[in-house]
């Protein structure tokens, strides 16, 4: 069967991780190779890599990351973060990303992931979507969740899947950070709704949230930050919890 | 060893490329038919659409050049599918190779299948030292229907040909080269033949 997938994200900034990693065992935690392999060795099935960076050097730096993780992980991952075009998914593609998400580009310019669908196909297509719920709407927010639209999560979704997105990047503004688990409700609708997989992201804080999102929230994957870079949930024992929960996970 | 990965414009080949660097060895990207045809082993990639990519391999004139070949060659993914018959992505008529078509998945499924699955029935000296229900990385929303040339099997709505083997060609609808150390192994494997 197929596996439910285990993701921890990364922000890369100027090339390097940021927020604080820690991890024992780790020489630099802010270099993202090391992180990605150390990741990959601990069974994190896929990895997401969001560029943070403000400048366009920056980004170029974070490009030879790329290169650098595709270099030394056997595991898949995605980058994501400013990206716009078709040129710059290319670019990243050519250096040995296998996914790109996509996220406030295609709310401004939603022709792009078809441009990118029809290019690269839909498989490395990631649109991310990051939604607030406000009085039972759940709105699409812009620029890392700063700018509020009264586009509806739901037919954003629905679009962008018709336009070819391969997979689906929810994050919800209520649950980020708070550690209380994620939003399983707006989750599972989704899940219902589409044809194609739904990655969860926003509230992971302990073992039953993730339990919890891959059975009432229906979602395919489930993306964590700061729970697995402070090792607040070892991925291993993760895994196994929800092997005995009868959750297919990849051992 | 030379090594050559097919390259006529598909998809992701840089990681394989990197796979094989870590197992130690060098492989060239070549589109030329003399160096592909000189190679000792040689990887046939291939990410994105089937109709664009054998439109692709007929432009450089390699559709000729790749059901020819002698040594082992290794399609992996969507090269897999294009050396089948036919695959309905695109209605595409493929290389003949293997004696398959290829379907898409129904909509009963999510589709793309995207992420780590079981290999089952395995079948090839490709798959030395990996166990029975070993995880792979797939990514797919075609697959090929099972034949006298399966050599493994998975399971994702039906029960498919999630690798293939006629004489010295393989495939591979897996991602070795994405699926941690049992792919790399699979990857060893190949080069070993």
């Amino acid at each position: 069967m197929l596996t439910k997938r285990i993701i921890p994200c990364l922000d890369i900034k100027n090339g390097r991780t940021v927020k604080g990693v820690n991890f024992v065992d780790l020489r630099d935690a802010g270099d993202p190779v090391e992180l990605a392999k150390q990741y990959a060795d601990y069974g994190a099935d896929e990895l997401v890599f969001l560029d943070i960076s403000a400048t366009l050097e920056a980004r170029a730096t974070t490009l030879e990351m790329v290169l650098h993780v595709a270099e030394q992980v056997n595991i898949p991952f995605t980058v994501g973060g400013g990206i716009s075009s078709v040129e710059h998914v290319d670019t990243l593609l050519k250096n040995g990303a296998d996914k790109v998400s996509i996220n406030s580009s295609a709310v401004k310019r939603p022709e792009l992931v078809n441009e990118l669908a029809e290019k690269f196909g839909s498989q490395c297509v990631v649109v991310a979507i990051d939604a607030k719920e406000v009085d039972g709407n759940w709105k699409v927010h812009l620029a890392g969740g700063t700018i509020p639209t009264e586009i509806d999560l739901f037919e954003w979704a629905k679009e962008v899947e018709e336009r070819g997105a391969g997979e689906i990047l929810f994050t919800s503004m209520n649950h980020d950070g708070t550690k209380n688990g994620f939003a399983n409700k707006a989750l599972a609708q989704l899940s219902d709704m589409l044809n194609i997989p739904i990655i969860a992201s926003g509230g992971a804080g302990n073992v039953q949230h993730f339990i919890d999102t891959f059975t009432i929230g229906k979602s395919d994957a489930a993306l964590a930050a700061s729970v697995f870079h402070f090792n607040e949930i070892p991925i291993p024992e993760l895994k196994k919890v929800l092997k005995e929960h009868h959750i297919e996970v990849r051992l | 060893m030379k090594l050559v990965i097919i390259d006529y414009g598909a998809g992701n080949i840089k990681s394989i490329q990197f796979a094989f660097n870590r197992l130690g060895y060098e492989a060239v990207l070549s589109k030329n038919p003399e160096e592909i045809e000189a190679a000792d082993k040689v990887i046939f990639p291939g990410v994105g659409e089937a109709s664009s990519a054998m439109k692709m391999l007929k432009e450089s004139g390699l559709d000729e050049l790749i059901p020819k070949l002698k040594q082992p060659v290794l399609g992996i993914c969507l090269g897999m599918q294009l050396m089948c018959l036919h695959t309905e992505e695109g209605n595409t008529k493929g290389l003949g190779i293997f004696q398959t078509k290829v379907k898409r998945f129904s909509n009963n499924v999510k589709v793309p299948q995207m992420g780590w699955n079981v290999i089952k029935d395995l079948k090839s000296d490709l798959f030395k030292g990996i166990k029975e229900n070993e995880y792979m990385y797939l990514v797919h929303s075609y697959y090929s229907e099972h034949c006298n040339e399966t050599i493994a099997a998975t399971d994702y709505e039906i029960n498919y040909a999630s690798a293939l083997q006629h004489e010295n060609f393989y495939g591979t609808q897996f991602h070795p080269e994405k699926s941690g150390a049992k792919g790399s192994k699979i990857l060893e494997n190949f080069l070993n033949l």
